[in-house]
């Protein structure tokens, strides 16, 4: 790597990063304020009739009414608290499972990591979605808490792989070697070198991770497996647009955009996050 | 005085494969010895065998006796506190040997703090911060202050192996292993590490294992050599010895290769 390279390449990259990570930052930040409205003030109450049944849009209406006459603006917002809740507690669950097993694969003798290294597999090859599905159907019964675990405990997998291999990597180096040889235990070892250098990867490996949740929330609550109502779920808000689609098209474009937007906004987040985790892909100060 | 290193019929073997065969050395207190060969012969092996990080699929047997203790078949945990204080090594490719997101005074912070930890003495962030800055200085680094607050990718190839060495240093060790610190060097460089080196050891009164395929630098840089080959010891014995009277083939060749390139510059000045 010579350093009339990293100049050169560093002023326009800079400028393409710092664009998707602004664009991606609004949405989610819109997202994020929305959810975080909806805990105090909906334009209608969620669960009243607030309207007459399936109306298009209008300024009182947003994005008209459901086929109840709820306000669907409002249930909308709602949707993108739970979307949020549900992601970052997938996320989080499954990062703390997938690192945790990740590291110990990385760590473990041969034998126990082959036998890691092909359980996660087997996890891998399943969908997420249907795993997600096998959890909830084990447990007493779908919840919000039922979702979130599900959705966590099958990206875990994959984060767990990622973890595995980006560990190995990094323990390849002559530096984990000078650590080991001037005396750091092992935790220090992973505290000081390892998280640090597999934090970027995994980062942007967990931001789309956070994308696929909110996809896996909407599936679940499409098929009846997410949260119950009165929680409105952009999945449940879909599911039940289905039967009017073609008389109301509004009841399934407005939660779909919402979904999407969503979605797009965390990839784009994702791809500015790395740049801002890895100092070597900084600018010069 | 005992020997500091000492190696007794080491043979290091994988899937029934000797890379290394009834390897015997010996370094004591202070001592400078270069252990040399061309690559693949064993020499790094060694060299890690010595302090008990030889990887998994590779069986040592024998006996290796670091500062009195045995190494072989020693449990990491045992060998834990013995390295820092013992041993400290420096690697070939300076890149790999800086933790790339690591700030270098940080990283040099924090083998001085495991350190003062061992000495029990204090590890507050200002004398951890006054250690590391004359560390920096004691390996000739140009403008320590902005060094410390440095990514490794900011520095130049040769002012990482310096920082390598200050590392290495900040152990305080007995022992410094240098494994072909200047190959990934330019000439010019080279010579500045090899110096710099040879001033701390002298100074610090370090013994050094010395590794390195380059003739003329081993030379200069120590008192003995042990030149390898195909994972044995061919030849033995004072630098001066061992280069002006060569008796294996082997050992031959290399004296006549550096020569015949002496000759060539020799010719083109």
């Amino acid at each position: 790597m010579s350093d009339t390279a990293t100049i050169t390449a560093s002023p326009q990259g800079k400028k393409r990063r710092s664009w998707t990570f602004t664009i991606g930052a609004a949405i989610v930040g819109l997202h994020l304020l929305i959810g975080l409205m909806t805990l105090i003030w909906t334009p209608f109450d969620p669960a009243a009739m607030s309207g007459g049944r399936l109306e298009g849009a209008s300024l009182t209406h947003l994005a008209g009414t459901d086929r109840l006459g709820r306000d669907l603006f409002s249930l909308i917002m709602i949707g993108s608290r739970i979307a949020l809740t549900v992601g970052c507690g997938a996320i989080v669950i499954g990062g703390l499972i997938g690192i945790t097993i990740g590291l110990l694969a990385a760590f473990a003798s041969r034998t126990l990591d082959d036998i890691l290294a092909a359980g996660l597999d087997i996890l891998i090859a399943f969908p997420t979605l249907l795993l997600a599905m096998l959890i909830v159907a084990a447990s007493d019964g779908a919840s919000l808490e039922t979702a979130i675990v599900a959705i966590g405990v099958a990206n875990s997998a994959i984060v767990a792989r990622l973890t595995r291999i980006l560990t190995k990597r990094v323990l390849s180096m002559d530096y984990i070697t000078a650590a080991r040889i001037s005396g750091t235990s092992w935790i220090g070892v992973v505290w000081i070198h390892i998280l640090p250098n597999i934090w970027p990867t995994l980062l942007v490996n967990l931001a789309l991770q956070f994308g696929l949740a909110v996809i896996a929330e909407a599936s679940l609550s499409y098929l009846g497996l997410g949260a119950p109502p009165p929680n409105a779920s952009w999945g449940r808000l879909l599911q039940e647009a289905q039967a009017t689609v073609y008389s109301a098209p509004l009841g399934a474009i407005a939660p779909g955009i919402a979904l999407v937007s969503l979605v797009i906004g965390i990839n784009l987040l994702a791809d500015g996050l790395r740049d801002l985790a890895d100092p070597t892909r900084r600018s010069r100060r | 005085m005992t020997d500091l290193l000492k190696i007794d019929g080491l043979t290091i073997q994988t899937g029934g494969k000797s890379l290394v065969a009834d390897l015997s050395l010996s370094i004591a207190g202070g001592e400078r010895l270069g252990l040399i060969g061309e690559s693949g012969s064993g020499k790094s092996l060694t060299a890690l065998a010595a302090i008990g990080l030889l990887p998994d699929a590779l069986k040592a047997s024998g006996s290796v006796l670091l500062d009195g203790k045995q190494v072989v078949g020693a449990r990491d945990r045992d060998l834990v506190p013995l390295r820092g204080t013992t041993a400290a090594t420096v690697f070939q490719e300076p890149l790999t040997a800086l933790d790339p997101l690591v700030k270098i005074g940080r990283q040099v912070g924090e083998a001085v703090k495991r350190r003062a930890k061992r000495d029990g003495r204090a590890t507050d962030k200002a004398s951890i911060a006054k250690e590391v800055l004359a560390l920096l200085d004691q390996v000739a680094l140009p403008d320590p202050q902005r060094i410390i607050d440095a990514w490794p990718h900011e520095i130049s190839g040769g002012q990482r192996q310096r920082a390598a060495i200050a590392m290495a240093l900040a152990c305080k060790p007995k022992l410094l292993i240098a494994d072909e610190p200047t190959t990934a060097l330019d000439v010019t460089t080279q010579a500045e590490i090899l110096a710099l080196l040879a001033r701390l050891v002298r100074e610090r009164d370090m013994a050094l294992l010395f590794i390195s395929h380059d003739l003329p630098v081993v030379a200069g840089a120590v008192d003995r050599v042990v030149v390898m080959q195909h994972g044995r010891i061919v030849e033995s014995g004072p630098v001066s010895d061992v280069f002006r009277q060569p008796h294996h083939p082997y050992t031959q060749s290399l004296v006549a290769a550096a020569r015949a390139f002496d000759d060539a510059l020799e010719i083109a000045g």
